[in-house]
């Protein structure tokens, strides 16, 4: 099965991420990997830096420019192979402990979806 | 996190770490037997505590440091015993305990990089040579897979209580010839590593290809297979076959989906609706394959064979194949890993490349190899050169020759729906 786990964050501190925040997770990345389980993963810039949105609505496209004002601005994406829901929960639990331990005041959330897998074709 | 959450997340994290918790015992011990007994005790430990007093912060870190305290404490005590049975001199147990009692003082860094070298002792061990290959297998889904015994009888298609027997049949053969659990010599290395490769190769075709009933392929005895090659890759990462073995299941794996039509019957590649390919596999594989063909080396029998699978992959459509490329590739494969399965396979590449004459005479000096008798590939293979020279009512006979060979009821259905298309 397989899940796709995007990190947003809602409160983030004035200061930098600690140094021990990047090697813890870079070191979970590591046993991620290596356990089969974390096949994709990335970190987004902000979408002031250099992104952009298209919008489809009341019948018009529009292609804007960021910065956009955002409560919760979507910051990294994991992709894992694991047997259960169980277990793609623990691995985003992980990854959100990790901010409370190393960045005090870090607010956010992951949210767990699974990828749908098509059924053979008909 | 208290009651029955509590509990789930215990079985959770077992299911995850239980290789590692096994690996961590053992290597204190130097059994995989009473290593496995120590790790199944600090799992019970979670499932009696973690309810009740809460989830640890570190839930993982928990279970190996249980187990590691678990087993020091199991050493300690044979180790007292064994002096007032033997007072002179210095035992092996004592030394392994000085290792043990030293080791204790960094308990709470469970979760650090010794984990890598005790997967690999248990990798090692559970695939063994001393083993028989159905044992290693057996052995390997359990204890590095983590799999109970029902689910390895279910993934191996096999009754509870023959891979009950396997499992232990397979440990205490590695009791009785004293294999000791320690990563191989230099010297050993190329044949241990090739048991283990096997192991994971098997364990994946199981899966890819059921030899025999209704169901097609069980993609969850190729996902076991995937998560240990990828678990090698890191581990060993400049492994040349390692790397290659992972990327050729990558890329295998890439085309689960589309091997099957709604009604079970295969869908062969060249038919494949390549949509339906898995493009992250397809990634993975072909990148992991580009770092085992940057490392130097002569052409291995894993690298050539993921070279073959990338060509397909990474061919918009069936008729963009290379198929001059993957013939060569065959020729290579048949030089460092000659078969006749090999030979059978360039033959379709020699025909498919533009000349089906030569591909039929490559099959045709199959004819006699004892290993391919009443395999059904060699008539569907001679079937489907004779179509493609328009001997069409040769092919057909081929075809009918091959469905009555396969023990695979879809695949003999589609080897049937061949025959009958070649009548025109």
């Amino acid at each position: 099965m397989r899940f796709v786990s995007t990190l947003k964050v809602s409160h983030q501190p004035d200061t930098p991420p600690p140094a021990s925040l990047m090697e813890a997770i870079a070191a979970l990345g590591m046993e991620a990997t290596r356990s089969g389980a974390l096949v994709d993963v990335a970190g987004l810039m902000p979408v002031g830096a250099g992104g952009g949105r298209v919008t489809l609505a009341g019948g018009t496209l529009t292609v804007t420019d960021g910065p956009f004002a955002e409560s919760k601005e979507l910051i990294s994406y994991a992709v894992y192979e694991v047997r259960s829901r169980d277990e793609a929960l623990e691995w985003a639990t992980r990854f959100v402990r990790l901010h409370q331990e190393h960045w005090a005041g870090w607010e956010g959330e992951a949210d767990v979806q699974q990828v749908f897998e098509a059924p053979p074709a008909p | 996190m208290t009651g029955p959450d509590a509990r789930r997340t215990a079985e959770t994290v077992w299911r995850m770490e239980s290789a590692s918790v096994v690996a961590v015992a053992s290597r204190v011990l130097g059994d995989v037997a009473l290593g496995e007994e120590i790790a199944q005790d600090a799992f019970v430990a979670a499932l009696e505590q973690w309810p009740s007093r809460g989830v640890p912060p570190n839930p993982a870190g928990w279970l190996v440091s249980t187990a590691r305290h678990l087993a020091i404490d199991l050493v300690r005590r044979r180790s007292t015993y064994a002096r007032k049975l033997a007072e002179v001199g210095r035992t092996v147990t004592d030394a392994r305990l000085d290792g043990a009692v030293e080791e204790a003082g960094d308990v709470d860094d469970a979760l650090d990089d010794h984990i890598g070298d005790d997967l690999l002792r248990l990798v090692f061990t559970t695939c063994h040579p001393v083993l028989t290959t159905e044992s290693r297998v057996a052995l390997t889904l359990r204890l590095l897979g983590g799999l109970t015994t029902t689910e390895v009888a279910r993934g191996l298609l096999i009754p509870e209580a023959t891979a009950g027997q396997r499992i232990s049949r397979a440990k205490r053969t590695l009791a009785t010839q004293g294999v000791s659990f320690e990563l191989p010599r230099a010297e050993e290395m190329p044949e241990r590593l090739g048991s283990v490769l096997e192991v994971v190769y098997l364990m994946f075709n199981e899966g890819y290809v059921a030899t025999s009933g209704p169901d097609w392929a069980r993609p969850e005895l190729c996902h076991e297979a995937i998560r240990l090659a990828r678990l090698l890759a890191a581990l060993l990462p400049v492994e040349r076959e390692v790397l290659a073995l992972d990327a050729l299941l990558e890329l295998q794996a890439s085309r689960l989906a589309a091997r099957a039509d709604a009604s079970g019957a295969p869908v062969p590649l060249l038919d494949q609706d390549r949509r339906r390919w898995d493009p992250l596999l397809v990634r993975r594989g072909t990148s992991v394959l580009s770092r085992a063909l940057a490392l130097p080396g002569p052409p291995t029998p894993y690298l050539l064979q993921a070279s073959i699978a990338a060509c397909h992959a990474l061919a918009p459509t069936a008729a963009e194949t290379d198929w001059p490329q993957i013939a060569s590739l065959y020729a290579a494969l048949a030089t460092v890993s000659p078969s006749p399965v090999v030979e059978l396979n360039r033959a379709v590449a020699v025909g498919m490349a533009g000349d089906p004459v030569e591909g039929l005479e490559i099959v045709e000096a199959l004819a006699d190899a004892p290993s391919l008798r009443d395999y059904p590939q060699v008539p569907a293979v001679r079937a489907h050169l004779l179509g493609l020279l328009g001997r069409t009512e040769e092919a057909r006979e081929a075809y009918l020759v091959a469905a009555d060979l396969t023990r695979n009821e879809p695949e003999a259905a589609l080897l049937r729906r061949r025959a009958h298309e070649s009548r025109s």
